[in-house]
């Protein structure tokens, strides 16, 4: 037997041991029953095993990477199952049914047959010769979105933020002697409303420059580029301030269940 | 038929999508709910073809004993489990308060949960030393970077006082303008690429989707 695997012997019983300890201590306390304190050991091991990816890819790692993918698919099946297959199609086709899931009968309504077959030509998919019906179900999914996301995009992310750009350039604007005799820097005021407003309108021009590739990065258009990027590496450097922010409060939450729910290290 | 056919649908419900938004009456509003529940409930057949891969994907690589083969036997038993409890509460499953049985939430809450955001938070690690390399201040546009980043991470210092006020406003100030001056730029690109794919699906230009004969 090599190094390495009397190694993964005695982590492998060390954890074992460590974490039906866990489980034992936990339950003997007031307030947990064996169930609970099972459930929070195990999700403090699946916590340990994702952490450990840390050090390096490791078996541990690799379980609990393999546990999610297939719990969370049955979970999500199971949501989608009961949410719109039991909630949407069945009070529309069968009385019958309803009953027996208990959900409320809202009619009979012939058009909702129509997912219904379409959903069975999707699952031909998995047969050879019958394969090709399955597209039916696609294109009709693919069509419909086409359609609507055509319009989508086209009102919500085109339409509104050009028109959202053209914005005052100069706000309130009541002539030059009431400009300079209230001048102000704070960020209600005219002089900040306006730079803010030129920022955007120069901001989103230049960002959409830099985007532009059908014509060389030269001249008046390269400096307006490079004050493309200036807005985008701001932008992206917030982006990446946020994500980072996020990022560590799910890990503070993660030890607070650590310390706090398993071991109960902090009160 | 199997590939006019689809072509043929697509065009013809892309079209009925785009019109019926510019007569918006009761036959069309009525029409666009039906197809977009339609859209969900076809989704569901299609969850199940997903599980199904799944299952013989596992299932092969423990046939075949492939280096890791006993991995997807987790995969195979959680799957297992939560189809379980998830549908054998039978009858009273579906009610008000939603998705009930005492293992499945707890299934979820103490697997799905934990495993989902260690991961995340796992990249607060790999972020960092990715900050580390990248926000070496070599240039101005790093510079500018590293300064954005480190405004808004700093304003929730609570220990700053009344910098931190004026941090908070300035964080408020780049959120606000800057970033969504260039945010609005990305969307305005990817709104012309989203309406340039979308005429592509419905001219039948695109076909990817179709797959091979």
């Amino acid at each position: 037997m090599n190094n390495s695997r009397i190694w993964s012997i005695v982590i492998f019983a060390a954890a074992v041991l460590i974490f039906g300890l866990s489980w034992i201590i936990i339950g003997s306390q007031a307030g947990h029953n064996l169930t609970d304190a099972f459930l929070v050991t195990v999700a403090a091991f699946l916590t340990l095993s994702i952490l450990s990816f840390l050090y390096k890819d490791n078996p541990y790692y690799k379980f609990a990477e393999h546990l999610f993918v297939g719990v969370s698919a049955a979970y999500w099946m199971s949501v989608g199952f009961w949410s719109t297959f039991v909630g949407n199609l069945l009070p529309r086709i069968s009385p019958s049914l309803c009953t027996y899931f208990g959900v409320p009968y809202k009619g009979f309504d012939i058009f909702f047959f129509i997912p219904l077959i379409l959903g069975v030509f999707l699952l031909m998919r998995l047969s050879s010769k019958m394969g090709w019906l399955s597209r039916w179900s696609l294109a009709f999914i693919v069509g419909t979105t086409a359609g609507l996301n055509l319009i989508r995009y086209l009102r919500s992310d085109f339409i509104s933020q050009v028109s959202n750009t053209f914005v005052p350039l100069v706000t309130d604007w009541r002539g030059i002697g009431p400009f300079f005799s209230d001048f102000s820097l704070s960020i209600t005021g005219q002089f900040a409303m306006s730079l803010s407003n030129w920022v955007i309108f120069v901001g989103v021009f230049c960002g959409l420059i830099y985007f532009f590739f059908s014509k060389e990065h030269k001249g008046a258009f390269g400096y307006a580029s490079r004050m493309g990027i200036w807005v985008l590496m701001i932008t992206f450097g917030a982006s990446f301030g946020y994500t980072v922010m996020g990022r560590v409060s799910l890990l503070v939450g993660r030890l607070t269940f650590l310390f706090h729910d398993w071991l109960g290290l902090v009160k | 038929m199997k590939r006019q056919v689809p072509l043929m649908l697509v065009f013809t419900l892309a079209l009925v999508m785009i019109v019926q938004y510019f007569v918006p009456n009761d036959f069309s509003l009525d029409t666009n709910e039906f197809l977009l529940k339609w859209i969900i409930i076809i989704g569901i057949f299609a969850m199940a073809l997903g599980i199904w891969s799944l299952i013989r994907v596992s299932y092969e690589k423990i046939r075949r004993r492939v280096p890791g083969w006993q991995y997807p036997i987790a995969t195979l038993l959680g799957l297992a489990a939560m189809i379980v409890f998830g549908f054998d509460y039978g009858r009273h499953f579906y009610t008000q308060e939603g998705l009930e049985n005492y293992m499945f939430i707890h299934l979820f809450q103490y697997i799905i949960i934990p495993i989902q955001a260690t991961m995340f938070s796992l990249l607060a690690f790999y972020i960092a030393s990715a900050a580390y390399r990248a926000f070496r201040a070599r240039s101005v546009l790093a510079t500018v970077l590293l300064l954005a980043a480190l405004i808004v991470m700093l304003r929730f210092n609570p220990y700053l006082g009344t910098f931190g006020v004026y941090l908070e406003k300035t964080t408020s100030w780049l959120l606000n303008v800057p970033n969504l001056a260039a945010k609005r730029a990305i969307i305005i690109g990817l709104g012309l690429g989203a309406v340039a794919t979308a005429l592509k699906v419905m001219l039948g230009i695109e076909r990817a989707y179709l797959g091979r004969d």
